[in-house]
Order: structure tokens, then sequence, then C-alpha cells
């Protein structure tokens, strides 16, 4: 198969299972007190709202791979921005700082992405860790108010980490040079994003069917002990699956899809725990049913690096 | 600015419609409004109220020259026309471009800073449109505040409150737009604004000037979200 008629095989499997999802939140909708007692209605239509959201999700992805490599940087270029929005939105910063996220969110985010279209990786693994690292806080430090300094500086770098640097190692993935695997990289990251948002999927399910021991309330209420080892598994198995779209072997799918959703977790997990001590439920409003892009894409960012070097280390030349 | 001579002024009938449909100002506004909510993201939540034909002072807290105009553009279209912003006449007359979107784009009444007599005349043009039933937009701080919290009120509030009982006072809270564009920078960032409007309050008979003031502020200042 060539990968595009193995991407359309994918994207109309995935859409398949999106017109079955609709079917059950319709019917869930239209039977809620008989089906299912005791569940609100309110939990019924985030499902359908989460579904309706997922289409176009899905829908956008789609549209950035049939666009090709400067579709997909693109399209991150733009998750990047709205989460770096999102991320800023909620944190603290001064005065002094208005030049410094001038130069966050339009110098650093495009070069960054730039670099990802250049293929330049040496550079691209170094701009945000080293060069924005030292050279924020050079831009802040000439606003002249030194209140809770090292605090601010610290809180964009980490914005600026998370939101741009880790996800930009999705399209980055398009750079790599696997023998044998020329031409099929938009595959990896295709197994990349379906395995981490199906373990998110499915915790969801795992977590509203059977859900009962609350991992840690104080940080997200949602997540159950049978949540995360029921997505988990579930997510691993659906990665282990998708080893014939890879340059891996089935049992080393395995591994990296268990390796990359337990990173996801725990994305979601410390994202949390950041907007707990914010005081605030979701990152935004962008996405109806999921809370904000941040929201929808935590996981991702604490599992594309980590991925990426999997596969750079293992599978490169 | 008299009110007869815009042509958004909710004139009846079929001269009214085809003035506010074939005048472009309200295409202007709709544009601005736009690209307002466009480039701030903007997030209205309606906590203690919900957007309703009828006389309001919208009071907000003031950090950037646009705040009028976010809240301008949650407002529904035809609540928009009947809500004039008070806004400073030195910096709305200081050019053609100004004076045209300040008078005719967002009917805005314009007092002055800096006038002497200050009882005389900037409460003689917010008075009259509430008369004519329209509702105002009033930042009671007077002036922009860079830092958090609120300044003291002014006691325009006061005096419109007492001469207009029945007006509903609704606080305002606007987050985040200050830091967007704050005083003296010429490029925006783009963060996500919120615009939290709390329960309207109303003037109670024989009441103070202090009392109401605070009781205002107060009820602002419990919209803002916790600092960190």
């Amino acid at each position: 198969m060539t990968t595009s008629e193995t991407l359309y095989g994918i994207f109309g499997a995935v859409f398949s299972m999106l017109l079955v999802a609709s079917l059950i939140g319709v019917t869930l909708k239209k039977l809620n007190h008989r089906l299912v007692p005791g569940v609100p209605p309110a939990v019924i239509d985030n499902l359908n709202a989460r579904i309706q959201a997922w289409w176009v999700m899905v829908g956008l992805l789609g549209l950035g791979l049939w666009l090709g490599e400067s579709g997909i940087i693109g399209l991150f270029a733009f998750v990047s921005f709205q989460c770096l929005r999102e991320f800023v939105s909620l944190t603290h910063t001064r005065r002094g700082d208005h030049r410094t996220l001038l130069w966050s969110f339009f110098f650093f985010l495009p070069l960054q992405y730039t670099l990802v279209a250049s293929h330049w990786y040496g550079l691209f693994s170094i701009l945000i860790p080293v060069y924005g690292f030292l050279l924020l806080p050079i831009s802040s430090s000439l606003g002249r108010d030194t209140t809770r300094f090292l605090e601010r500086t610290a809180k964009l770098q980490w914005g600026l980490m998370i939101c741009v640097y880790a996800l930009s190692h999705v399209p980055a993935l398009m750079a790599l040079e696997i023998p044998d695997y020329s031409g099929r990289n938009a595959l990896l990251m295709v197994f990349l994003l379906l395995t981490v948002q199906s373990s998110d999927v499915f915790q969801y399910v795992w977590g509203k069917l059977y859900g009962r021991h609350r991992l840690a309330s104080s940080i997200s209420p949602s997540k159950t002990l049978e949540g995360l080892i029921g997505g988990i598994l579930s997510a691993t198995a659906l990665g282990t699956a998708l080893w014939w779209i890879t340059p891996f072997r089935p049992w080393q799918a395995a591994i990296i899809a268990l390796i990359i959703n337990v990173m996801g977790f725990f994305g979601g997990y410390v994202l949390s725990a950041i907007k707990r001590d914010r005081g605030v439920k979701d990152w935004g409003t962008l996405i109806e049913g999921h809370g904000g892009m941040l929201d929808r894409v935590d996981s991702i960012t604490f599992s594309a690096p980590v991925f990426f070097h999997l596969v750079r280390y293992g599978w490169t030349v | 600015m008299s009110k007869s001579k815009t042509p958004m002024s909710g004139l009846p009938g079929f001269r009214g419609v085809v003035a506010r449909y074939m005048a472009p100002e309200p295409f202007v506004a709709s544009v601005l409004c736009g690209f307002a909510r466009l480039l701030t993201g903007v997030r209205a939540v309606w906590l203690g109220c919900v957007p309703e034909n009828q006389p309001r002072i919208y009071f907000a807290n003031h950090s950037s020259h646009g705040d009028f105009l976010l809240i301008w553009s949650v407002l529904p279209p035809d609540l928009r026309w009947r809500t004039r912003p008070v806004a400073a006449a030195d910096y709305w007359q200081r050019d053609a471009l100004r004076r045209y979107l300040a008078q005719r784009v967002f009917r805005a009444v314009l007092v002055d800073r800096v006038v002497k007599h200050f009882h005389a005349s900037p409460l003689e043009a917010m008075d009259q449109a509430l008369h004519a039933g329209d509702s105002l937009i009033l930042f009671p701080e007077g002036t922009r505040n860079p830092e958090r919290g609120l300044l003291t009120f002014k006691s325009g509030l006061y005096h419109l409150a007492k001469a207009h009982p029945g007006v509903e006072l609704v606080p305002v809270w606007i987050e985040n737009l200050g830091r967007a564009m704050p005083k003296g920078s010429l490029i925006p960032v783009p963060l996500l604004c919120s615009l939290t409007f709390g329960s309207p309050l109303t003037f109670e008979r024989g009441e103070g000037k202090e009392t109401l003031l605070s009781r205002a502020r107060k009820a602002l200042l419990a919209l803002e979200p916790p600092g960190d």
C-alpha cells in the first residue's frame, strides 16, 4: 500500500468510529433516563460536544496531512500559538514583560516552526532551551521591574517549552530519515497522535464506565485508577495493532506505545496541577466539551519529544 | 453631541430600518467588534445577569483604550446600538477619524476630563442618554489603571444612579486586556480576555455617596479573578 492509501484507510476507520460514537451519543441523548438511570444529562451533552469536536479536529488533521508537510507545520504552529495564548493568559506577567511576550509570540514561535520546515535539527533542538532561555530574560530585565522576576521569567520559559518546543516535535517527525521508510513519515505522526489521543478517550470511557477509585482528587477529580489502567492498556493495544504503519516490529510498537501513553498521562496530570494552582478547570473555551486547546494536546506535549527521540536514536541512520 | 443627529438612534418604522441598514456605521462597528473578538478571543461570562434591553450602566475596571470596545463587542447587536460608551473628549476628538468613530460609530458620550465646573456638563450628556432609554458603559476609575485592583471611584456613578433610581448598575470585570495592550505600547500581545458581568445593583432610597460607591466598588472587585 502507498502512504496515501494507508492514510485514507486509517482516516476512513477513524471517521467510522466517530460515526458509531455519534450514533451512540444521539441514542444516549434520546433514551437518557430509560437506558442509563442516574447519569445526569449534562454528562451526555458533554459527551456529544466532545464527539462533535473530534469530527472537527480529525477533519483539520486530515486536511493538514492532505496539504503535505507545510500543512502539518502550519497546523501545529497554530496549535502552539493557541496553547501559548492560553498558557500566558493564565500566568502572572507584568508590564515589564510586554516586550518579552512579543518576542515569544512573534519571534521564537515562528522561528521554531521555520526550523522544523528547514529540517535544521541542530538549531531546532536548542533554539528555545538555550537561546530563548538566555535572551528572553534579558528582554525582561530591560523592563526594569524586579518584582517576582525569577518567577515571571521561569513561567514564560516553561510555557514556551511546553506549548512551542515540545509540540513542535510532532511535525519535526516529518524530517527524520529512516531507511526503507522514506515518504512514509506522516504515518509515524499518525501513530503518535492516534495512540496518545485514543489513550485520552479510552481513559475517559473506562473511567466513566468502571471508575471507582479516584487517583488524586486534589489534582484531577475525573481521573480514576480504573480509567488510567484500562485507558493505557487499550491505547497500547491499539498502538501495537498499528505496528504495520511504522518502522517498528510489533513488540517494539507495543513498548513505544506504552511509553508514550504513560508520558501522555503525566502530561495531562502535570498540566492539571498547574490549572488547579491557578484555580481553573480548563485552559480555555476554544473546543466545545474539551476546554481549551492546551486541554486537548496536554498529553501530546509530554509524549511527542520522547517519541521523537526514541525514533531518532533507534531508527534513523 | 445630540442624539438625533446620529443614524442609529433607534428611529422607529421604515425610515429607521433604512437608516440603520444603509448607513456604513453598523458595518464599521461589526468589523471593529469582530476584529476585537478575534484578537482577544474574548469570552463573556454573564454571571449575575443576562443581556436585556433596559437602561443599564455597565461599569468596569479600566486598563486599556480598547475596554469599551470589548464590552460593546460581546453585547448582542440590538443592545449594542442602545449602549453608549462614556469616553474622554480630549482623546476622542483629537483627529477626524477618532471623532468619526466616537460620534457616529460608537455614539460615545464624550466627557471633558479637564473641565473646571465638573458637575455641570459631563453628567448632563449621560443624563440625556439614560433619559432616552439608552445604556451607558462607564469607567468610574476615570483613568486607566496599570496595576491590579481598582482605583477610587469618581462620583459620577453615584449622581447618575441617584437621578435614575430605576437604572441597573451592572459591574463588569475586564480581565487581561490591560496586559494585552498596556498603556504606551504599540503592538498587542494576543492574550485571551474575559468579561465577567456581575449581579446588578440599584440605587437604594436615601443612600449616601460613599455607601453606593463603595458598594459598587466591592461588587466589581468581587469579580476579579484571584491573583497569584
